[in-house]
């Protein structure tokens, strides 16, 4: 659509700007005021100029978690994104079972985070937990509180029962606006079953999975209370990710300048890739436009 | 055959998402006792003592009302300054515009453990430390740039000849935005609310840093099963259940436009 230059939609913007500058702007200045000071309490600063940047960029700290945070993100987009398309194309497209399967996809989605964890905790507990349970039984040394790899296991399957429903329901929307006819055309043409996936329902797809991938990436990465309920970050730090880690140093520590120059390279971070994330997708739409 | 295939597929993720909750109302239906003494798959003495802990006790549905106040407040802010806002990026072009929206997506994107401790120190200062504002403004970090979000792409499947019409018609910009407009994009006003209930009902970190009696959320209320005399299993379960409701009731309202709601109104 051919839009009307005119500088005076600003105004229009003007309460979204006021409240998010209050929400966001203010207390992220904040977390630039203690990046470059020093503080004794009673409330006196000192300047320190870079120095907290320097000692986070060079913490292996710091390193280990941002490596166990890009791993976790991986995993879950890897699992998480075919498994969603697969779905996806499963689901029933119309009539009672769809409304159904729709409410029932969604209902993860709206359990609050700490809840979740606590259904996987309880889940996965050996002595009390359905999961934890069975797997006893069936003969395997599980228990997610003193296993690195059973605790990754664990919050990996608990993402991807919490989240593959948005992916899902994504990828469903996409595939709801294929007109009848393009399926027609194929069989017609006798196409495989994998070249309407590839040529028809998957080009269909690409805009909405791109929102999926960037909602995912940005809350994967972001990730705390699930995983925090669950392992505690443990066992040790086998499942600190990034935000459970900053969360210890400025709360737990109480190490406000350290957390906020590492609060401003995680926002950095996560900002840079969102970014490449919405310029592939305004490009997109662009195209389409242009079509 | 395919479809046969495709309802197995669907059974078995549909069995994958809901057993995990199957265990927390099995659960939530025991006494302590059968839940640590005996292993079992259905609650042999059922009991309803767990749900009349919470729903007699002040200290523990308050939390419930707390939680549904601040979501209310802040879907109706969210929405209130989504709309104009979403207006302007899907009609005019205005200097900065760009950047002004991916500056707004970019606190979607902020991390909520960055801004906990200044939120903390911003709402302590200005005397709102442990009430519902406090927690729906801190909400509106990640809920309005994504109800700005969703808004403009319905808006832009609006044709503009309907602003023009109006317009001619002597509608003014506010009558025409009320009286025309919103009916319009009322679906995409309902999702985007979806979408804001959502996210605020199911965020812990800043709703609990933000509050301590009066306005303390149910989840962080559940941490108090954590006691001397050890773990309360029960009544854990059974708070876990009665969150779900909330979101449960509201996907069941709004079934119809899930899928194109998910869609952000972008297919």
């Amino acid at each position: 659509m051919q839009k009307i230059q005119n500088n005076r939609a600003w105004f229009l913007v003007l309460p979204v700007l006021v409240l998010v500058a209050f929400s966001a702007v203010i207390p992220l200045m904040t977390v630039v005021n203690y990046a470059f000071n020093d503080t004794f309490g009673n409330n006196e600063f000192f300047w320190a100029g870079l120095e907290w940047f320097d000692e986070m960029i060079h913490s292996d700290r710091l390193h280990a978690a941002l490596g166990r945070q890009a791993l976790f993100s991986a995993i879950i987009l890897a699992i998480e994104v075919p498994l969603g398309i697969f779905v996806a194309l499963n689901m029933p497209k119309k009539g009672f079972w769809s409304s159904l399967v729709l409410v029932l996809m969604a209902l993860p989605l709206l359990i609050p985070f700490n809840v979740v964890g606590t259904i996987w905790q309880i889940f996965g507990r050996v002595d009390i937990g359905l999961l934890g349970h069975t797997l006893e039984a069936i003969g395997l040394d599980y228990n997610y509180v003193n296993d690195p790899i059973d605790a990754w296991a664990t919050v990996i399957v608990m993402d991807v029962w919490h989240w593959t429903s948005l992916v899902a329901l994504l990828c469903y929307a996409g595939l709801q606006s294929i007109p009848q006819a393009y399926y027609q055309a194929a069989k017609i043409d006798q196409a495989s079953r994998w070249a309407v996936f590839r040529y028809i329902e998957l080009p269909k797809m690409k805009g909405v999975l791109l929102i999926a991938v960037l909602l995912r990436f940005m809350d994967s990465f972001m990730i705390y209370t699930e995983p925090f309920v669950v392992t505690g970050g443990g066992p040790g730090n086998a499942t600190t990710f990034l935000s459970i880690d900053l969360v210890k140093m400025a709360v737990g520590q109480f190490d406000l300048g350290p957390a906020a120059a590492f609060s401003l390279m995680y926002f950095l971070v996560i900002m840079l890739v969102s970014w490449v994330f919405y310029t592939v997708m305004s490009n997109m739409d662009k195209a389409e436009a242009g079509q | 055959m395919k479809s046969r295939s495709s309802a197995i597929v669907m059974v078995l993720y549909l069995l994958f998402l809901m057993i995990p909750i199957y265990w927390l109302v099995n659960m939530s239906l025991k006494t302590n006792a059968e839940i640590t003494g005996t292993f079992s798959l259905f609650p042999n003495n059922l009991t309803f003592r767990n749900y009349q802990v919470i729903l007699t006790d002040p200290s523990w549905y308050m939390g419930y009302v707390n939680s549904i106040i601040y979501v209310v407040m802040n879907t109706v802010i969210s929405i209130t300054v989504a709309l104009p806002a979403a207006y302007a990026f899907s009609r005019y072009s205005f200097i900065g515009d760009k950047h002004l929206f991916f500056w707004l997506l970019s606190n979607r994107m902020a991390p909520p453990a960055v801004f906990a401790l200044p939120f903390f120190q911003l709402y302590s200062s200005i005397g709102l430390f442990d009430t519902h504002i406090a927690v729906a403004l801190a909400h509106c970090l990640f809920n309005v740039p994504l109800a700005v979000w969703i808004l403009e792409g319905f808006m832009r499947g609006v044709p503009k000849e309907i602003d023009e019409t109006a317009y001619i018609d002597g509608y003014s910009f506010p009558r025409f935005f009320v009286k025309i407009f919103m009916p319009l994009i009322a679906s995409g006003i309902g999702v985007a609310a979806f979408f804001c209930f959502m996210f605020s009902w199911v965020e812990l970190l800043l709703s609990r840093t933000l509050t301590s009696v009066n306005a303390k959320p149910i989840a962080a209320t559940m941490t108090r099963t954590v006691s001397a005399s050890g773990m309360d299993w029960g009544v854990l379960a059974a708070a876990g259940v009665l969150t779900i409701l909330p979101g449960a009731l509201v996907i069941w309202f709004v079934r119809n436009y899930i899928a194109k709601g998910f869609a952000l109104g972008r297919v």
